[in-house]
Order: C-alpha cells, then sequence, then structure tokens
C-alpha cells in the first residue's frame, strides 16, 4: 500500500499532483514548498503542478487561498475603521490590520474614518506576519495608495505569475492593447480603471489566462488574441 | 432487527444482483459549485451527496480557535427530503454525530498546523438517502478539500462492508441495513492504511469482524482510485482544451 504513483502521465503540458503522491525520495532529491516527507519520502501536499529545480520538488498550488509574505503588493478592502487603525481584508484566511502609523496622512485621534472606511479599495504592501500569522500592511511606500473608481475583479491566487508573465510581459501587453491602468495585487485581486470597452476585454483575457494557466506559450496567445480586434495601438 | 428476508442466496447473490464483494455504482464529480472555495457532488448507489469547503478563514466565535492549528468543522445535514416520508429538518442526535466523527477523520489528514486560528468549514448534504451516506459524505469531503486546495497529508475515503444472513458482505444496500446483522463503515487514509473513523452496527464474531475490516479496506482502495480519477479528471481537462 505504501507510495503507490498512480500512472496518470499526460503526455504534453504539465504533471498534475495530488495529496499523498510520492514525487521521490530524499537523498536524490530536496523537499520544495508544497511537499511533506515522510519516511524519507517525498510527497505533494496540495493539488497542484509539478516543478523540479536543482533537485528541489516544488509543487505549485493550482487552488487555495492566498498565503501572505512580507513584501507582497496586495490590493485590500478596508473591513472597519477603529480609532487607531483599520481592518483589511487581504483575501488571507486572516484579516490584516493597518495602523494609523502606516498611512502616508496625518490623523487626528479617531479621524480614520476620514480617510478609509469601510468599502474601500486600497493597494497596500505586507509588513509583518507573525508566528500566529497576525498580520500587518502598510501603505507607507512608493505606489501604494487608495484606489478611486475602477473595477475590482478577483482571480485565483495561484495563477498571479501567469497573468503577470515574464518580468510582467504579460501586464504590458493588456494595458498597451486596452488603455487600462491594472494593478495586480499578489493576493488574487486586480483592480481595472478604463473605458467600457478597454475594461470588458481586460475581463476576457483575464478568464482566458485562468482558463489555460497550465499551458505553455500562454503570453504569445493572448498578444494574438488581443491584435486580432485591437484598432489603435500605442 | 430479526426477519425472514432472503437478503443473499446460497449462490451469493444479492438483491440488486451484486456478488458479496461488488459495490454499488460511483460517480465523483469535483468543483461543482462556484461559490464555495472547494465543492464536490457524488452518487453512491442511491445516494446523492454535496460536499462544499470553504476556508482556511478565521475560526469565529472567538474561543473555538486554537492558537497552533487550525480547526476543521464538519456539518452533516439530511435533506428533508432525502428518506422516505420527511426527515424533520435540522441537526438531531445522529447528524451531530456524523459530524462529529466526519470532522475528526478529515483533521487527521489536513495539516492544520499551517494555518493557526482558522477554521476548515466542510458542509455534506445528503439530497438522497439509501444506506452509507457517511461514507458517501466523507468520501465527497475529501474530494472538495483537494478541489479547495487545503494541504493535506493524503485523500481519506470510506466504505461500508456487513453482514447479512450470516455472510459477510461490501457496501451495504438499504434493506441490507434495515434487515442485516451487522454494518461496519470505515474511513483510512489509503496511502498508509491508517485507520480515521470506524463504528459498527451490530454483532459480529471476532473473525467476521477481522473479514468485514479487510473486505471494507479493499473496498476504500476501490473507491480512492475513483477520487483520484474524478479530481484528474477535472484538472487535466483546463491542460488538453488548450492542446487542441
Amino acid at each position: 500500500m505504501n507510495g503507490r504513483v498512480i500512472d496518470f502521465m499526460p503526455s504534453e503540458g504539465r504533471q498534475v499532483v495530488i495529496p499523498g503522491q510520492i514525487l521521490g525520495e530524499i537523498p536524490a532529491f530536496k523537499a520544495g514548498r508544497g511537499t511533506f516527507i515522510e519516511n524519507k519520502k517525498i510527497y505533494s501536499e496540495v493539488l497542484g503542478i509539478l516543478n523540479i529545480q536543482e533537485n528541489f520538488i516544488h509543487v505549485i498550488p493550482l487552488r487555495g487561498r492566498y498565503d501572505p509574505e512580507v513584501g507582497d503588493f496586495v490590493i485590500g478592502v478596508v473591513l472597519e475603521a477603529s480609532t487607531s487603525n483599520w481592518m483589511v481584508d487581504i483575501n488571507a484566511p486572516y484579516p490584516a490590520l493597518l495602523h494609523v502609523n502606516e498611512v502616508p496622512w496625518e490623523i487626528e485621534f479617531a479621524d480614520t474614518e476620514k480617510y478609509l472606511n469601510t468599502g474601500d479599495t486600497i493597494l497596500a504592501k505586507v509588513l509583518s506576519v507573525d508566528e500566529s500569522k497576525k498580520l500587518q500592511i502598510t501603505l507607507n511606500d512608493r505606489n501604494l495608495f487608495k484606489l478611486k473608481g475602477g473595477h475590482l475583479l478577483e482571480f485565483e491566487p495561484s495563477i498571479y505569475r501567469r497573468i503577470i508573465g515574464k518580468k510582467f510581459s504579460m501586464i504590458e501587453i493588456i494595458q498597451k492593447y486596452t488603455r487600462c491602468r491594472i494593478k495586480v495585487g499578489k493576493n488574487g485581486r486586480i483592480w481595472i480603471d478604463g473605458d467600457p470597452d478597454g475594461i470588458e476585454k481586460v475581463l476576457q483575457v483575464i478568464s482566458k489566462i485562468e482558463n489555460e494557466a497550465a499551458t505553455f506559450g500562454l503570453t504569445d496567445r493572448i498578444e494574438q488574441f488581443l491584435r486580432k480586434d485591437a484598432k489603435d495601438v500605442r | 432487527m430479526k426477519s425472514n428476508i432472503e437478503l443473499i442466496t446460497s449462490e451469493g447473490k444479492r438483491l440488486d444482483g451484486r456478488g458479496p464483494e461488488d459495490l454499488r455504482k460511483i460517480r465523483i464529480e469535483a468543483g461543482v459549485l462556484h461559490r464555495a472555495d472547494g465543492s464536490c457532488s457524488l452518487e453512491w448507489g442511491g445516494n446523492k451527496v454535496l460536499a462544499a469547503v470553504y476556508g482556511p478563514r478565521e475560526a469565529v466565535p472567538r474561543h473555538t480557535q486554537n492558537p497552533l492549528r487550525a480547526i476543521v468543522q464538519a456539518r452533516y445535514n439530511m435533506a428533508a427530503f432525502s428518506v422516505e416520508d420527511r426527515k424533520r429538518p435540522g441537526p438531531d442526535r445522529r447528524s451531530v454525530e456524523i459530524s462529529k466523527v466526519i470532522s475528526e477523520a478529515l483533521e487527521r489528514v489536513v495539516l492544520t498546523d499551517q494555518f493557526p486560528r482558522a477554521s476548515i468549514d466542510v458542509n455534506i448534504e445528503v439530497l438522497d438517502a439509501e444506506a452509507g451516506t457517511r461514507c458517501a459524505g466523507l468520501t465527497a469531503a475529501a474530494v472538495a478539500l483537494i478541489d479547495a486546495g487545503i494541504p493535506m497529508r493524503d485523500i481519506p475515503v470510506a466504505c461500508a462492508a456487513g453482514k447479512i444472513n450470516g455472510v459477510v458482505v461490501l457496501d451495504l444496500g438499504k434493506e441490507e441495513d434495515n434487515f442485516g446483522d451487522a454494518d461496519l463503515p470505515i474511513a483510512i487514509s489509503p496511502r498508509t492504511g491508517e485507520v480515521l473513523l470506524l463504528q459498527m452496527d451490530g454483532h459480529l464474531t471476532y473473525d467476521e469482524f477481522n473479514q468485514a475490516f479487510d473486505l471494507a479496506v479493499k473496498g476504500c482502495l476501490t473507491v480512492s482510485e475513483l477520487q483520484k480519477k474524478a479530481i484528474m479528471q477535472k484538472y487535466q481537462a483546463v491542460a488538453a482544451e488548450v492542446q487542441e
């Protein structure tokens, strides 16, 4: 019964693995993200895509909540304003704390609601994650601000890298063809601002990326898709 | 309950035509609900079960939180129309018990230490019941957990064995459950063989128990393959679609 390998090897594309599936043994390989070790064997702990890099076995999850890491850019929605801080939903298992010292404005005591109130959207950065997963975020950095207007869209956090593309190539292409302002949070949220046609186009592209996330050559296909009915490209 | 109904013939044929070691027909589909983080629809003979997973999210009320790990809260519920006559809606003694044993079975395989203070909520809704709903519910819940991307050590799976007219058989049907001698539902972690749930209704001798247990484990392993197939089908379809 121990360590049976299932023969679901796809001939092309990336290999999908499931929890408890054996991936390798410990002296030959090292256990990376998304794996655990039991009796010197490496097993997958999540449903994901197998990725082996220099003896390190990683499993990149296909589904699941956003796992916050310090320094991540996230898009948050304010849940409530207290006298000296805000609670912000950043799509993680836990709400994040935004303290008045971590915003670029001078705030009088208990005046927090004047600046950010329930339902407001912000582009923030994860400041700290402690061992009991208490989260703090900050607005004190360049390129961090309150997002006014626009559309907020959610996607599967695991495909963040596919939406961004290599060195932001994907997002640059989308911005070029649709002339929208786009901000992508690592927590699975996208904020889009532009004219209605452009926004519509972006929504189509995002759902296309979501459906085809596990395939190769995605950026090229998206560019073809966008070029097909692009009128004026800057 | 004693009766003179012949549940199994001398040739080993059961009421629905199955042999003593045959399972009912099982169909599993992952990711059927859009609002839940993960979901699964499962049909096991005449059972129809829907499982939905939410989370990990902060556990409420606060005092239920564990500062070191996540809690798994399963809620087993039977629809009013799931049985003959009508079941009075709401939790009763039976469903509270099943919720508890399923929660504890799932908590064993979920890597709960990755989500301190959180709760992982599993909702199991029995739409149509025909004996063996706790096994069907747990099997569906396991697929829904994977669909939700919850980190786990293994994919738990459940199956029952029992005794009818003195013969040990696999996967009891409705009449066999009502008029049979014993029912033994178990859940295991198929990779390690660890037992996650074991209940027994009725009487078995020591030898019969061992025989029924081994049979149920065998059934679990068969169902386990179906679970894996269902997950793979859902997530490999994506890759195949584009290659056309």
